[in-house]
Order: C-alpha cells, then structure tokens, then sequence
C-alpha cells in the first residue's frame, strides 16, 4: 500500500532531470507527449479501470477543456494559468453532466460507451456550429512565448508542466486504491449488485468518478492547446482523443496506479517504431501500429502492468 | 418491532409472486422463511431490501417506513441482504471484498481492513484473506456473502439461502456461526432448504406458498401442519424431519 506511494516518488524523481539528459527537442517531444497521453489515459483509468465504465467519449471533457481556455484566453483576456483551473472545472461539470444523465437511466456497458460517444459528437457538432469558438476555422492562440504566459520558449518548461500534471494523476490513482471511495469505485466495477447491498451508493459514486475523469480530461485540453496553440472542433471532440485515452490504460493495466503511464510510453514506442519501419510508405506505419496493438491486447489481457507483476512474481519464487 | 412487512403485493405482469403478505420480526429472533421453489422467498427479500418496490403494503424497519428507500439508505439503516446465488468482487481479495462492507460505517481504509480480518476470523474465512474471491469453493464464497454483510454492521441480516450447495458438514459448520451471530445481538431473517438446519437454528418458521403466507409458528409445529405438508413438504419428508433428531 504505501509500496505504491514510494514507488510514485521514485518515478517522479527518475523522470525530473530528462529535460538535462534529453538534448535533442525530438526526444523531449517525445517525452512530453507520452507523458501527455498517459496524463490523458490517467484521466480515463478512474473511471474506465478502476470504475468499470467504459467510455468512448472522452473528447467530449477534453475539448471543453480545451476550448475553455482558448476562448477565455483569446475572448476575454483571461490568464492562461487561471484558464487551466477553469478548464479543470468545466471539464468537471461536464463529466458530472454527461454522468448524472446517463447514469440516472442506468446505462451501462456498451449503452454507456454510445452515449458518452454521442455527447461527444453533439459537442463536436456544436463547436463546429458557433461563432465563439472559431466554428469550423478553430482558434489560434498568438504566440506570446513566456512562462507567465503558459507559453514556454524552450520545451523543458512543458515537459514540467506535464510532468507535475502526471505527478497529480498518479497521486489520485494512489488515493483511490487507498480510500473508501477507491474501494466502493472498484466494488461497483466488479459487481454492482453486490455493492448495492453493502450500502454503497452506486449512482453518487459513478457521478464522482466521470467528475473527477472528465477535470483531469478538462486539465489536458488546456496542456494541449498551450502546446500547439491551436484548436478546432475535430482535434478538441473528435474521436482520435477518445480513443487515445482508453487505448493508453488499456495496453498498459486498466486500474492500476502505473498502467497509463507504462501503456503510454510504449504505445509511443511502437508508434516511432512503426514510423521508422515503414518509412516512406505513407499509411503502412498505422497498419503496423494496429497490428501490434491487436498482438499486445491478445497475449497481455492485464495489460504491460499485469504482465509485469507476473514475471516479479515468478523472479521472486524461483530462488525458494 | 424489528422489521413490520404489512399487507405486502407485487406481480410481475400477470405473475402475483407476493400476494398480501403480513408479517413481522422481533429484535434477537432467527426466523426461517421457508417454502417450495418459485414461493416467492427471494422476491420478498428483495422486497425487504428495497432492489424491488411493492405494488402495495408497507415494510417498517425499526418503526421507520423503508417501503420506498433504496437498497443502499436501507443497508446504512442496519439491514442487509447476502444473496443467494453468490456475488462475489470475483477480482478482489477476500479482505478487500470484506472491507467494502465493513466501510459503510468505517472511513479508513486501514480501519476497514482491520475489521475485515476480525469478521473473516468470525466465519472461518481468517486463512483466506488474501486470495482471491473468485478461488473459493462454493462453500468459501457461502461464507464470503456472510461476512461481508455482518461487516456492515447491521441489525438485521436478510440470509438468502447460506446453506444451499454445501454438504452436511459444511451445514454443521456453518449453523453454530449464524448462531453466534444472533447471541452477538444480530436479528436474523433467513429462507433455507436445507430442513435440518431450519429446525436447529430457527425460532419459529414462516411458510410461503404461491406468494401467500401460509403457516406461521415454531418450526416443529410448522412441520406438522397439514396445510404445510401438503404444500411443500410432503407426507413422507414430515415424516422424515420428525425422526431425524434421533440422529442428526
């Protein structure tokens, strides 16, 4: 139990000094953004891995994270740190909606996964639709490279800002595999039923857990547009963002502290790895990607972090 | 009263799987709630636990109207049901399956923890806390849905078929444990099968028949109530409980 919170220190320490190590931009990108999708797949994990609830629609709490802090940025002026804490918020409030409406009817399983798709289509539509949001065109954030400005010169300021955000997502996933709320969130996973009967109450439950999912997405959604400082309705609701946040924890052990973490480095891997492999061929990079995907999902069914505590397991008994 | 049922109906389409059933259930008693498959026993648990909601009639836990509550508010009042087809949180151990109960009233984890070995010590469980839920025989899980509702705490504990699927010594096993969960102050409503432990255990029986009450008394009584025999027993299993004493 408190293995796990040491363990979190000690990866957070290893990983600190990459920006000193890292010389080449190319590898601190590719440290950002695994770290990035791991923040993302973190932010599905509560409520997919350790909840159960399997979303497909989790764009829908990113991009209007995203889109908070664009357009309060390029609307009404406001600081682009502050934006951060309104992302989280709205991307909170939106997780609660989409939440209390689907939960309230008792969705579950594949309904659930649809309509958390849908909502995330109707944004995409709205988006798309209104002026404020840049409609079709998206909205850019003029360069104004400074670190007040959220907007870092050199990539070492974002690799902490992402950083510190992992540092929060695993600080979660620890406490919720240490409180009572982590253990009636597992419970109604496993059997709902049952933790009905035990006086847990599974609908408060569920709604706390999409909340708290769709902040962190929220949280991502201002991390992204500061670091491409573009926006637009297919990037921000599509469903590429959907489907990155679950693949993530799903390669890398679905409720587990690490898995996202683990799941997004090596999907960043395989995904170099398939680009390197495939060079010129346009297109051939993804089959292989997808191809290796499909073998990682078949022969590791817990995952990279499963995987990983059945070979500790049998290094530590083979001495006996 | 412990637990007032009033005049209580629900059907299921045309289905009237309880039909008017008035009862009610003293503080420290164990009462068996038997009947032929298909009486309705299960539906009246779920009725009394608030995962069904009746047509009509009123159920009072403690004086308070529960008739409309829902499972969870009646479980953190002190009433909770185990099922009887078991379910377990097959992925979790059995402390952490236990500890889910023991949280309605505990906030730390360790707290909860802690209270889970003392219940698994309780119903024999105590070797086992680290293994899974989904390893135990029929007979470990039976005990698993036992300790994790007498984790919660409760007043009254709705027991949904322990007994079924274990062998005679298993039963032996596990009849002085529901015992010793009453003497600790725990009113127990259970619906059994297996005869020989309704008659060892149960202060008085009730007998549900199509949804109907039936028959209500001490479980000798019952067992020679020709109404009884004729639904649900038989003439030769009277017969057969009568003698079984001699030996059992």
């Amino acid at each position: 139990m408190m293995r796990a919170g040491v363990a979190i220190v000690i990866v957070l320490a290893a990983l600190l000094p990459a920006p000193w190590l890292l010389h080449s931009d190319f590898w601190l990108n590719f440290a950002i953004m695994a770290l990035y999708y791991g923040f993302l797949g973190q932010a599905w994990n509560i409520l997919g891995g350790f909840g159960g609830q399997f979303s497909f629609g989790h764009a829908a709490f990113f991009g209007t994270g995203a889109y908070t802090s664009a357009v309060l940025q390029l609307r009404l002026g406001v600081d682009p740190w502050l934006c951060l804490v309104f992302a989280g918020i709205l991307g909170g409030a939106v997780g609660a909606l989409v939440g209390a409406l689907s939960f309230r009817y008792g969705l579950r399983g594949s309904y659930f996964a649809l309509v958390t798709l849908a909502f995330a289509e109707v944004f995409r539509i709205l988006a798309d639709s209104v002026e404020f949001t840049g409609a079709g065109v998206g909205l850019q954030v003029p360069l104004r490279q400074s670190a007040a400005n959220f907007q870092f010169p050199d990539k070492a300021g974002f690799y902490f800002v992402i950083l510190g955000l992992t540092a929060l997502g695993l600080a979660i996933a620890w406490w919720l595999e240490n409180s009572r709320l982590g253990a009636r969130l597992v419970a109604v996973r496993e059997n709902e039923d049952a933790a009905r009967a035990l006086g847990v109450n599974v609908f408060r439950t569920k709604v706390i857990a999409i909340t708290l999912s769709g902040a962190l997405m929220g949280l991502g959604g201002t991390f992204y547009v500061q670091y491409f400082l573009y926006i637009d309705p297919t990037i921000a609701y599509g469903p590429a963002v959907s489907v990155s946040a679950l693949l993530v924890p799903i390669v890398g052990g679905l409720g587990t502290v690490f898995g996202p973490l683990l799941g997004a480095f090596a999907l960043q891997w395989v995904n170099q790895f398939a680009q390197l492999a495939m060079g010129n061929a346009i297109g051939l990079n993804l089959v292989l990607y997808g191809v290796i995907l499909v073998l990682m999902i078949m022969y590791m069914p817990n995952g990279l972090f499963g995987l990983a505590r059945v070979s500790a397991r049998r290094l530590v008994r083979r001495p006996a | 009263m412990m637990l007032d049922v009033q005049d209580v109906s629900l059907s299921f389409g045309g289905l009237q799987a309880v039909a008017d059933v008035t009862f009610s259930i003293g503080e420290g008693e164990i009462v068996a709630l038997i009947g032929p498959n298909g009486a309705g026993k299960t539906t009246l648990f779920s009725l009394i636990s608030g995962f069904l909601h009746p047509d009509a009639g009123r159920i009072r836990f403690d004086g308070r109207d529960i008739t409309d509550r829902e499972p969870h508010e009646i479980a953190a009042l002190g009433l909770v049901r185990t099922f009887q087809i078991t379910q377990p949180f097959a992925h979790l151990t059995v402390a952490e399956n236990i500890a889910v109960g023991a949280h309605l009233r505990l906030r730390s984890r360790s707290d909860a923890l802690r209270q889970a070995a003392m219940v698994a010590e309780r119903v024999g469980l105590a070797g086992r806390l680290d293994q899974p839920a989904e390893s135990l025989t029929v007979a470990g899980r039976k005990r698993l849905e036992l300790a994790r509702a007498l984790a919660t705490g409760p007043r009254l504990l709705l027991l949904d078929e322990v007994m079924a699927g274990l062998n005679p010594r298993e039963i032996d096993e596990i009849v002085p444990i529901i015992r010793a969960i009453r003497d600790g102050g725990v009113t127990v409503l259970l619906t059994e099968h297996v005869m020989r432990a309704v008659m060892q255990l149960s202060d008085r029986a009730l007998v549900l028949n199509d949804g109907r009450l039936i028959a209500e008394g001490a479980p000798r009584a019952i067992a020679e109530d020709p109404r009884v025999i004729e639904a649900y027993l038989g003439a030769g299993a009277a017969r057969r409980i009568r003698e079984e004493p001699a030996h059992a």
